[in-house]
Order: structure tokens, then sequence, then C-alpha cells
């Protein structure tokens, strides 16, 4: 026994010996490989390469476990693998690009199920292989990542509410079910009589947190949700790959726990987003009050669709400013085809991309490029900020906060600071926008009561078809 | 075993710190698509799951927590591999060769 425990410590893996020099050696390239990935995932010019790259290395660490020593069920493990390959390969290729935020994490909610399913056959395996804390850490991470990962989902895709869902004695019941996953896991260890009764008792806890933590967070938020769920099922591998001493789930999960929780912090600085109080909800509260009182006094004024078209195709200028909106609406096609026949009219168009724009931050700009938007065209904030004063007219479709002048003058907006995109600038404003209310942060738009400013009401696909038929009729 | 848990502690930590440096000066229009390959890259729980339906032996819960493991673990490796590159494309496609259409 103990010899076999110092071989560990050379080989890396479960099992001593010569025939392990294989597997240690893939091992070690492929982690080589997923940190060269990753580097590259994080510059524009050799992302792609990055991608496929991590995914040489992924392929390589797989080859190294089929060569492991004492591995049999090989068959099982390709039927295994083609049955997880044939849907997650049919719905990664045909899933829309506007439904990206939420495949992401489907797969992720799959990868942390994964690993709650290994840490409990770590746990049947016996006390003597092993530690209990990576095992009971593995179940907890990975319970968490998954319900937590699906509930995202289902906010997303439409299936829940993307309302943030509230309750009575939410923090106070979160609080005690987290005791509840501490004593469970206690009682796991202490209680060898009914461990296994126990370790159900805490994956059924910890599925229940993953549930009732993210069904409060609303919508907007769901990047940075996502974001935490991808380190934490990065973390929950790690902890795996220490249950089996397997040094590529090591460095592997922990690189994406690492590298997922600052891409959360950049996330959050970027949206201008608190990170604690996205995860333990309070934005959207305080404003409440404030957007009453600014809405009775100030009127917003409505245009019809051919008034706008008339503003637009005589204008020398357009600038268009793509939100959230037009990404639920699926409008990006649309706005392409405006923006063609403007410039047919001679009207010169451009794009002003926030960087928080669309669902997740560099999200827009790769619907935009879907909908073959040319590249010059799609112009950052700093880029974008200084044209605004000679623009005739900014179109802003189904975007709120990324305009709203308050984050520059008023210090008492939880937006305060975020930079924004000087709508404000331009001689006309035209906003494209489903209904009066204020968005999801639930703050008031002061934009959007100036006299300069147009309201066009609808759903951001339905305007934008209307406003095709009257350019064209022009 | 103690060894070994030292050893594991030590790959542990320096991983942390790779993981931060690698991606720290990453552009914001990068975010989505990092995220989405990082979620690719922690799909190495796959192999978690191999090696625990391959030495199931005759255990049959072990069997069959570890098919099911490799099964979810394909569908984040192969998904998230997918999407990330389906997302990439969409950043090439868009610099060269803008005449074509949009004329």
């Amino acid at each position: 026994m103990n010899n076999t425990t110092e071989y560990r410590f050379e080989v890396f893996v479960s099992n001593p010996g010569f025939d392990d020099f294989v597997p240690a050696a893939a091992y070690l390239i492929a982690s080589l490989f997923f940190i060269i990935g990753l580097k590259r995932l994080s510059s524009p010019r050799t992302a792609r390469s990055g991608n496929f790259i991590a995914g040489v290395g992924m392929a390589l660490a797989l080859l190294g476990t089929f060569l492991l020593p004492k591995m049999g069920h090989f068959c099982a493990i390709l039927i295994a693998i083609a049955i997880g390959t044939i849907p997650g390969w049919l719905l990664a290729r045909r899933v829309k690009m506007t439904a990206m935020p939420q495949m992401v994490s489907l797969f992720n909610g799959m990868g942390g199920a994964c690993a709650m399913f290994i840490s409990m056959g770590e746990w049947i395996k016996g006390a003597d292989e092993g530690p209990a804390l990576p095992k009971l850490l593995g179940i907890v991470l990975g319970s968490v990542s998954f319900t937590g990962s699906l509930v995202a989902f289902g906010k997303l895709q439409g299936l829940i509410s993307e309302k943030p869902m509230r309750w009575p004695f939410q923090k106070a019941i979160n609080a005690v079910l987290l005791l509840a996953i501490l004593a469970s896991a206690g009682a796991s260890v202490a209680d060898s009589q009914r461990a296994m009764l126990w370790i159900v008792v805490l994956a059924v806890l910890a599925l229940l947190l993953g549930v009732l933590q993210v069904l409060p967070i609303g919508g907007a938020d769901m990047p940075v949700v996502i974001s935490v769920l991808n380190s934490c099922t990065g973390l929950a591998a790690a902890v795996t790959g220490f249950a089996m001493h397997n040094m590529a789930m090591i460095i592997a999960g922990t690189l994406v726990g690492a590298a997922g929780s600052l891409l959360t912090l950049l996330m959050c600085k970027a949206m201008n987003r608190s990170l604690a109080k996205v995860v333990f909800g309070s934005f959207g509260i305080a404003p409440k009050g404030a957007a009453a009182a600014a809405q009775g006094d100030q009127t917003m004024r409505e245009i019809s669709a051919s008034e706008c078209a008339i503003m637009m195709g005589y204008a020398r200028k357009v600038i268009v400013i793509p939100g959230y909106g037009l990404a639920v609406a699926q409008g990006q096609h649309l706005v392409h085809e405006l923006e063609q026949m403007l410039e047919k009219r001679g009207v010169e168009v451009k794009y002003a991309i926030h960087p928080v724009a669309g669902r997740m931050p560099g999200h827009m700009n790769v619907l935009l490029a879907e909908a073959d938007v040319p590249y010059p065209k799609l112009l950052d904030m700093e880029e974008i900020n200084p044209e605004f004063d000679q623009a005739d007219v900014a179109l802003i479709i189904g975007a709120n906060d990324v305009v709203n002048p308050a984050a520059r003058t008023d210090a008492g907006s939880p937006i305060y600071g975020m930079p924004i995109l000087n709508a404000d600038k331009a001689k006309n404003v035209i906003v494209i926008k489903r209904g009066r209310g204020a968005g999801f942060a639930g703050i008031e738009n002061a934009l959007f009561y100036q006299p300069k400013t147009r309201m066009l009401f609808g759903d951001a696909k339905a305007a934008l078809q209307e406003l095709i038929t009257e350019v064209r009729g022009l | 075993m103690i060894i070994g848990t030292l050893a594991m502690i030590y790959i542990f930590i320096l991983a942390i710190f790779t993981g931060v440096e690698v991606i720290s000066r990453v552009p914001t229009i990068l975010h989505t698509p990092l995220m989405s390959g990082a979620n690719a890259i922690h799909g190495i729980v796959l192999i978690g799951g191999a090696i625990l339906l391959g030495m199931a032996g005759k255990n049959d819960a072990l069997f069959t927590l570890g098919f099911i493991a490799v099964i979810l673990g394909t569908l984040n490796v192969v998904g998230g591999f997918v999407v990330t590159d389906r997302m990439l494309e969409m950043f090439k496609a868009k610099t060269p060769g803008k005449t074509g259409k949009d004329k």
C-alpha cells in the first residue's frame, strides 16, 4: 500500500509502473496545450487557433487515458462517447447565434453533472481510496453548477421567467441550506454506516441550492452568473482530479477555475455591476421611487414608422445603436437590410457597439458579423463617440442603460460612472423599444424624454420590418 | 500519499496563477468566446468519467455512474469546442472579402 502511494507522486496517476509513462506524458502535453489554447483565446487574431489547440489537448488527454493500465470496458466508453457526441455536435451546430449564451450554460451544466457523478463513484469506491474532502467538494460544486446552469439556461431560453424571482426569507433559506450541506457532509464522514444515504442527501441539497441561488437573478445578469458557474465547474473538475490523482484534471480544472474567476470580475467591471450584488441580489430595488417621480412630469414623444423612414432616408449620417432588445428579437439580419437600403440612398450608416451590448460582452459583434455586416462599420465606443456630433440620427434599437446620460451626470444613479455611448449628442434620436417601462436595472432614462428624442414602440423585429417597407417606399 | 497530495497542491497553486496570467489582457469583445472556450476545457472531467468507467470492473454501480459521466462529459467537450469555434468563425469572417454582398 505504501509503495503504491509513493509511486503516485512520480507518475501522477493512480496506478504505478512504467506503463504509466505514456499517459503521464500525454497529460503533460495536454496541459501545455490547454495553457497555450487559453492564451491564444484571449487575443482576437489567434483566438480560433487557440480553441483548436485546446481541442487537440483534450483529444490527447483522452488517448492517454485509454492507455492507462488496468483500463477496461473500452467498448462501453466508446459507446458512451458516441452517445454524447451526436447530440452535442447537433445542438452546437444548429443553435442560432442569438442562443449561444444559453448553450454555453447548458454544456457547462453537463460538465457539472459529470463531476458530480464521478465524485459519487469515487465515494462508492470507499474510504481507503483517499481522503473524503475532494470527493465531497466535487459532489457539492458539481451539483450546484449543474442545476444553476440549467436554471440559467431556462431563463435565457424563456422557459423560466427572466425576471428576478423573490420570496420571503430568501437569504435565510439559502444560509440554512448551506449549513445543512455542511452538516450532511460531516455526517457522511462520521456516520460510516449510512454514508451512502448522507451522500445522496448532500447531493440533493446541493442541487437545490443551485436552483435557489440562480432563480432570484434577472436575465440581464445571466452572463455573470454563467461565468461564475463556469469557474465553479472548473473547480469541480480540479477537486475531482484531486480525488482521482489525475494531473490533467487538476491542471485544466484549476486553469478554468482561475481564469473564469478573473473573467467574471472583468465582465462585472465592463457591465458596471458588482459581483456581490449580482449573486446576492439587490439591484433595481432602490431606484424605483425615483423612476416613478421622473415619469410624472415628463412625456415621451411617439413617432410613426413612416416619419422615422423619412428622417433617416434624408439624413446624411445615421448611427445605429444595437442592444439587448435587438438580440432578443433576433433582428440582426433586418438591421443589415435597413442599413443597405439607406446606404443605397447615399446615407452613411455606422454601428456603435457598446462593450456589453447584447446578452454578453462581445455578443453583439458576433451577431452582426453573422448577419454579414461588414467589419469596418462596427465601431467601438471610443471610436464612435466623437462622431455622434455629426450624426443626423441615432437609431437606438432595444438598448437602454448603455445610452443613459445619467451615467455621466447623476452621481446618485446606480450606473453612474459606466462608460456610455453619447447618443444624446446626435441631432435626432429615435428609440425602438418594446414598452414604456424602465430597463432591467429599473433606472429611468432621461434621454427618452428629451425634445429631440422620438419613441417607436414595438418589438425590434416588427419595427425594423416596418421601417424597411417605409424606406423602400420613399 | 502525503507527497502525492503535496505535489497536487503545488500544481493547484501554480495553475491558479497561470490561469489568471494567461487571460489577464483579454479585450471585452472576446469575453463570451473565451468563457465558452474555458467551458470546453473543463470538459476534462470526461477523462475522469472514462477512468471511472474503465476501471469499474464488475461493479455495476460504478459502471452506471461512469457511463453517465462519460456521456455528460462528452456533451461538455464536444458542445463546448464546437460552439466556441462557431463564435470565433464569425469574428474571422468579417475581416476579409466583405466586398461581395453589401455593394
